[in-house]
């Protein structure tokens, strides 16, 4: 029998797979999906949200621990753990040479990222490239894995880990497990039954788009709460941001956001703003507009930009409807052209004089007109003019097991002796609600080599115990 | 007629190929240039990010400077099976192998390229051999002992610069009209640069390879998606080695000249050394790299330039063995058939080197120059700052 069982195959469960490993238990690891597609979301992330003091290789300046705490309080509104969310931020203070042991490489900030030079440490090649280099480090290590072998069952024997069953209908056991299989994002039924039904009788749920992989179908969260274990979040609650409505329906990743929004203006299917676009800039604002567009009708809307900007944003993966008038641009996209046209004539008579800079928060802002526009308002007159439809892109949800700071999963407020979580599975534990850049991996990460050392611990006291 | 329908069909063909490769890389760096994850793999990125769209001349400057080291593949969370099939390697590759074709001198024998691999290189040189052994059995001086490491007994000196000369001299001429031709297309007027500091860096990364070691210096992919320091180290291997021969050459070529010293030269003379030296080189280098062409994943390059990579390095290879070997039995009998074998493969190279793989270090290096002008102007494209 295997010590440690991981179930899932991204970076809280490689991360857990090498720290069992590494504290000497013989290790199995059972990824769902095939060789091609494994890690899950990791394999679209890009960056860690890090603590450090002072200025450290590819992060520039500073990130003390109190604003790193503070920022995650202000985007969750509260509905967070302080003390799992400052064991996050301190974890992601000393992380990175562990990683690096691993293969992990380190960049400096994207171009058109800028804005978190400071806070984040970007992967060479992005999370598959991280990806790649903890599997190679698992197998050199002598971590057993399996693809394409999706779990189905837990096995249990009260609040302790017996087993569990396969697809296929084989029955794996093991001393200790860590589930970490990420959330249910790519389950479009449950997602429906998550968001409900709206006022106009919509079902949101059937316009989102899964920004990762397809393979999140939250099988084990299910598993788990049928079994009875202590559950924390709102089903409905993720991390989802605006993204190009020609996306695929999985796997579109990074690419296919659209950056122009805080540069023009957005309406939706009736021609309506309905939303301050020019908040703040668009890489702390992509974060609530998956919701705010989630809540239109048919869950579409549309960021409308003129030549002006061209250039001045991240080129978008497709390119946008182009017309030389706005009334044909709103013909194009089947709009009622009367109304968008009221829009944008009120808009464009609301722009105040300003000096237009997109590399700050500028003076450029609208006056008497709802919802206002408080940066970069220019007016909207140069053709051609461009637009791009958005949908609400869903990347991880927040429902999870329901954790302390040693992971283990939790029956009627008592801890499991061997079974614990990491990764989405419990990432709801921090992330209330809201998000900010490299987050997600903060939390797989601490949480992830805790569940990997507890696990081993477990195994080894389990065979101990075995012994006598 | 019928020939000449076929012809035009072809024709048509090829340009609708190269039209389809060039429209591929666009398709691609579209893709690419919204999710930038690369960015510190190469140069090839940093340069995407200066432009909007990829029109021929940035196709053709972009694939040649990809050194196809494939960390972009393997980090790629668009590759194939995801339905973006996004593999930059492969897409640059055939663009890299068109822009060989496109700019050879002169135009028409750019075709060469299409059939320039091993076979031609093994047949050019093993029928010039052959040509030659069979002028030394006319003269009868083939297996006539005692001549000592005599080569111009053989062959007289003064015929042997003159023909390679003239082979090395039209190769030259060929390859410098060609990528002048490349450079006229990739480049495009701008705002002046130091230029000291852009030859100097461009001269560096060439000189160390810099992007065979895959931005973190741990090396490029070959197999899988490990890393590999040997493609970078058996280039080197190849190009110092052929430098140290082609230096054993020119240093020989002042004694002769200068100095009125002839070959044979003594074993621990300077060319002989240089040679030597060149020749291990060349052994280690083409050998090892031919041993990771053999072991490259497919999705990494382009199927067609296969066997002209191989073909360049047999070429390679061969020279040095039959020159090492030469070196070794100059005083034997068997010295004159030794030296025909050995001028085959070097006239082999002289050659096919306008239209076969030597091209490439030479495309390589105009485009490592043009990276290091183009990155000291200001970004035309403004998106980065947010």
């Amino acid at each position: 029998m295997v010590d440690v069982l991981i179930v899932g195959g991204g970076n809280a469960a490689l991360c857990a797979a090498l720290m069992a490993r590494e504290a000497g238990a013989s290790v199995l690891m059972l990824e769902a999906s095939p060789k091609d597609w494994r890690g899950g979301n990791s394999q679209h992330t890009r960056n860690l949200r890090c603590m450090h003091d002072a200025p450290q290789d590819v992060l520039v300046e500073a990130y003390p621990e109190e604003e790193y705490w503070q920022d995650l309080l202000k985007v969750t509104g509260g509905e967070t753990n302080e003390p799992l969310a400052r064991l996050v931020i301190r974890a992601s203070s000393n992380c990175r040479d562990w990683m690096r042991r691993h293969g992990v490489r380190f960049q400096p900030p994207l171009s058109g990222a800028l804005h978190v030079a400071r806070t984040n440490a970007f992967f060479m090649g992005g999370g598959k490239a991280l990806v790649n280099a903890y599997y190679r480090s698992a197998e050199a290590l002598g971590v057993k894995v399996r693809y394409e072998t999706p779990v189905t069952e837990m096995l249990l024997d009260g609040d302790r880990f017996v087993g569990v069953v396969t697809e296929a209908g084989e029955r794996i056991t093991a001393k200790a497990c860590v589930l970490a299989a990420g959330g249910f994002e790519s389950n479009r039924e449950w997602l429906r039954e998550a968001w409900g039904r709206n006022d106009r009788g919509e079902w949101p749920a059937d316009n989102f788009l899964i920004r990762g992989t397809r393979f999140n179908q939250g099988v084990l969260l299910k598993a788990m709460m049928k079994a009875g274990a202590d559950m924390i979040g709102d089903p409905s609650q993720g991390h989802c941001v605006a993204i190009d409505a020609r996306a695929p329906l999985y796997d579109g990743g990074i690419c296919t956001r659209i950056d122009c929004v805080s540069l023009g203006v957005v309406v939706n299917r009736e021609g309506e703003r309905f939303y301050d676009e020019g908040e703040d800039f668009w890489p702390k604002r992509y974060a609530i507009w998956g919701r705010l567009v989630a809540q239109q009708p048919d869950q579409i809307a549309y960021s409308i930009i003129d030549r002006k900007v061209v250039g001045r944003f991240m080129p978008p993966v497709f390119p946008g409807v182009v017309a030389d008038s706005l009334p044909e641009l709103a013909a194009k996209l089947e709009l009622p052209v009367e109304t968008f046209m009221e829009t944008l004539d009120g808009y464009n008579a609301a722009c105040q004089p300003g000096t237009f800079n997109h590399t700050v928060l500028d003076d450029c802002m609208t006056e008497g007109v709802a919802p206002a526009k408080t940066h970069w308002a220019q007016k909207i007159d140069t053709a051609p003019f461009y637009a791009y439809a958005l949908r609400p892109g869903i990347t991880f949800t927040y429902l999870s097991l329901k954790v302390d700071d040693t992971a283990a999963v939790r029956f009627a407020d008592k801890p499991s002796p061997n079974l614990f979580v990491a990764g989405e599975m419990m990432a709801g534990n921090v992330l209330g609600k809201g998000y900010t850049a490299g987050v997600g991996m903060s939390i797989g990460t601490a949480f992830g080599r805790i569940a990997g050392t507890g696990a081993a611990a477990a195994a080894r006291a389990a065979h101990t115990i075995g012994r006598h | 007629m019928a020939a000449i329908d076929t012809l035009m069909d072809l024709a048509g063909k090829a340009e609708r190929e190269l039209d389809a490769n060039v429209a591929e890389v666009d398709r691609i760096l579209h893709i690419c240039n919204a999710c930038r994850y690369c960015e510190s793999f190469c140069a090839v990125f940093p340069a995407m990010t200066r432009r909007l769209d990829f029109n021929v001349a940035d196709a053709h400057y972009l694939a040649n400077l990809c050194h196809n080291c494939s960390a972009c593949l393997y980090a790629c969370q668009y590759a194939p099976p995801h339905e973006f099939g996004v593999n930059v390697p492969k897409a640059l590759a055939q663009v890299r192998r068109d822009t060989y074709i496109e700019y050879a001198f002169p135009r028409v024998f750019g075709e060469l390229y299409r059939c320039n691999g091993l076979t031609v290189a093994m047949a050019v040189s093993l029928g010039v051999a052959a040509f030659l052994i069979a002028t030394i059995l006319i003269k009868g001086s083939l297996f006539v002992p005692g001549l000592e490491g005599e080569f111009y007994a053989i062959f007289p000196h003064n015929t042997l610069a003159l023909v390679f000369g003239a082979a090395s001299l039209f190769s030259v001429v060929a390859l410098a009209i060609g990528v002048t031709r490349f450079w006229r297309q990739v480049s495009e007027p701008g705002k002046p640069v130091a230029m000291p500091a852009a030859v100097g860096e461009a001269a560096k990364s060439a000189l160390t390879l810099q992007y065979l070691g895959g931005g973190h210096g741990d090396g490029c992919n070959n197999k899988d998606d490990a890393f590999t320091l040997w493609r970078r180290r058996f280039h080197h291997f190849t190009f110092y080695g052929f430098m140290l021969c082609f230096a054993s050459t020119s240093v020989a070529t002042l004694y002769h000249y200068l100095f009125g010293l002839e070959a044979p030269y003594p074993i621990f003379s300077l060319p002989v050394i240089l040679g030597t030296l060149g020749g291990i080189g060349l052994l280690i280098g083409p050998a090892g790299l031919f041993w990771l062409n053999m072991r490259r994943n497919p999705l990494q390059m382009d199927d067609r330039q296969k066997t002209m990579d191989r073909g360049f390095i047999a070429l390679l290879f061969f020279i040095s063995l039959t020159g090492l070997a030469l070196l070794a039995w100059r005083d034997s009998p068997a010295m004159p058939l030794l030296l025909a074998i050995h001028l085959g493969f070097v006239m082999g190279l002289f050659v096919t080197l306008p239209y076969g793989k030597f091209a490439h270090g030479i495309f390589r290096c105009a485009a490592l120059l043009k990276h290091a002008i183009e990155k000291r102007r200001p970004n035309p494209v403004q998106a980065g700052a947010d």
